[in-house]
């Protein structure tokens, strides 16, 4: 930037590198802290075929043409202010769900591979209904059916009737004549496409897609089900642990000597 | 007539970024299928898909292994960008080119000249490194998180948010803190189209012999750094941050300026 007079003295290259570095790692510590906030995203449906949500933030380009692709308008481009990375793809689900398309446009549009068919494909056959968007959580007491009103709007939109939603019978506590006809989700079958959110009859849908990783819970590996082969097998598989330690003498001098104590 | 040949690769830019924006948003709302997508990566005729080279290399920083289809669409469009000069795409492709030369014009027009803030041309190399390095701590492309570019077009062509917080705040930089600052000093995609450039084949070439001393060129150049060999001897303007937006062969009078094919074997890239 011709500076004139400026010597080129060792001390003065080192201050330059240092200030550069200062500047450097001011702007990487603002920089970063954005960069952490932009890509929170707890709360967020992402279109079918995504990988998890840390790939598919790597790997998603931001280009818009899953967005483009989808016929309902599903999906939309993140804004800034949002809560939803800035560029990326999502949808929500009480405006607009996504419809499961059987041909799945998004996925076959991305060019990232940040939706990919694998994600769709089990035991070799790639389908949506394998897609795993999120899960639907049903709050009970503001569930009309619950109450004993008749409604099953979500079951009878749900796109995997009768197996992504049942019904289930109980009797009608008040009348004690009449059945309640309750919606239960069954989790294993649910894609999370929000089409029960979207068509939910109470004001604030009682029906809610939920991220997977909020709205499922994790036992942990010391719980097993003695009904179960697989966890069966992992019981057989754990190796009879023996007394390490056989010595019970070496462990009684230990414990009796009291050198290390008293030692005034 | 004589008035327009002044402007006219101005015009040609102009039409060339209108073009492609219109296309983009017509893929969005309209169903156009010639461009689909946008500055990130695109499809073109639903079969050739190009990709930005630099969100590419991003992604990789991350440690997210990448697909080779999305590679090969970055590839190409780094082997186009090659031939042209790397930072073709800043003037001619890029949306906040408008933008930036809108506040430098504005600048001329109200004769601001003292800076505010003395920001060395090469502070760009270090965002780019930065950005880099960043994407690979946080784990997502670090300046497609933030870059005004990506907000600008996407609340263009997607509707996604308000583009003018993004237009103001280029403007008030460049206009009351650093001469040309997002474009010619921070943004990373233009120095990473600058280092491309550096190898690159279109280039405007100089001939003393015409040059008349006038300094148009100086005045119109964006990167009045890149015009060095001006007035002192005949050559190519070789640096990569040379935008070939071609303003200085259009201003100049005497024709001692214009684009030119550089030859090949004297590239030096080994050696
Ligand atoms: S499957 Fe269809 S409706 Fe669902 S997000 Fe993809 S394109 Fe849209
Ligand atoms: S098509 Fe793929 S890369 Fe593009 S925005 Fe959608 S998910 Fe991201
Ligand atoms: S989100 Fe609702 S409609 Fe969609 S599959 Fe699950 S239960 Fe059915
Ligand atoms: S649509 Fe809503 S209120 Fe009706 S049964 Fe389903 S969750 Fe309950």
């Amino acid at each position: 930037m011709g500076n004139k007079g400026d010597k080129i003295s060792r001390r003065g290259v080192l201050g330059k590198v240092t200030q550069g570095f200062a500047v450097l790692g001011f702007g990487g510590f603002l920089w970063g802290g954005a960069l952490r906030d932009f890509s929170r995203a707890d709360l967020v449906l992402r279109p079918p075929g995504a990988l998890p949500e840390a790939d598919f933030q790597k790997a998603c380009i931001k280009c818009g043409q899953c967005v483009v692709a989808c016929p309902y308008d599903s999906l939309v481009v993140a804004a800034p202010g949002d809560g939803v990375p800035n560029g990326t793809p999502h949808f929500i689900a009480r405006d607009i769900p996504c419809y499961m398309c059987t041909d799945y446009p998004c996925i076959e549009e991305c060019p990232s591979e940040a939706l990919t068919v694998d994600m769709v494909t089990s035991d070799g056959k790639a389908s949506i209904n394998n897609a795993k968007m999120g899960l639907a959580v049903i709050h009970k007491e503001s569930c009309i059916a619950y109450w004993g009103i008749q409604c099953d709007a979500c079951y009878r939109a749900c796109p995997l009737i009768g197996e992504a939603i049942t019904l289930e019978l109980e009797q009608n506590e008040q009348t004690k004549k009449h059945a309640n006809i309750k919606p239960v989700v069954n989790s294993d079958a649910c894609t999370g496409c929000g089409i029960c959110e979207h068509v939910c009859v109470v004001e604030k849908a009682a029906i809610r897609v939920l991220p997977r990783e909020i709205a499922t819970g994790e036992v942990g590996a010391h719980y097993l089900k003695s009904w179960d082969e697989s966890d069966e097998n992992r019981i057989r598989s754990i190796k009879e642990k023996k007394e390490s330690n056989g010595d019970i003498h070496s462990t009684l001098d230990y414990l009796n000597n009291l050198d290390g104590l008293i030692d005034e | 007539m004589k008035g327009l040949r002044k402007y006219r690769f101005l015009i040609l830019r102009r039409l060339v970024q209108f073009t492609i924006m219109l296309l983009f948003f017509g893929a969005n709302y309209l169903g156009w299928s010639l461009l689909k997508g946008d500055y990130s990566s695109a499809t073109v005729l639903g079969s050739v898909k190009l990709s930005d080279p630099f969100a590419v290399l991003q992604t990789l920083a991350t440690g997210f292994l990448v697909g080779t289809d999305i590679l090969v669409s970055a590839l190409i469009i780094l082997f186009f960008y090659t031939l042209l000069s790397g930072r073709m795409f800043c003037s001619w492709v890029c949306p906040v080119n408008p933008v930036s030369d809108f506040v430098r014009w504005l600048r001329s027009k109200l004769t601001i000249k003292k800076k505010l803030v003395k920001l060395p041309g090469w502070v760009r190399y270090w965002v780019l490194g930065l950005s880099l390095i960043l994407s690979l701590i946080f784990g997502v492309a670090a300046f497609e998180a933030i870059s005004p570019i990506g907000f600008l077009h996407r609340a263009i062509i997607f509707g996604a948010g308000v583009g003018w917080p993004v237009v103001a705040v280029i403007l008030f930089f460049d206009l009351g803190i650093v001469k040309n600052g997002w474009c010619g000093h921070l943004c990373p995609l233009g120095a990473f189209y600058s280092l491309i450039g550096n190898f690159g084949l279109l280039k405007v070439k100089h001939d003393v012999d015409k040059c008349t001393n006038c300094n148009k060129c100086f005045q119109v150049c964006p990167e009045k750094q890149v015009l060095s060999i001006v007035g002192v001897k005949s050559g190519l303007i070789i640096s990569g941050e040379c935008t070939n937006c071609a303003r200085c062969i259009e201003v100049c009078d005497d024709s001692a300026l214009k684009f030119s094919v550089r030859n090949m074997k004297k590239i030096k890239i080994f050696s």
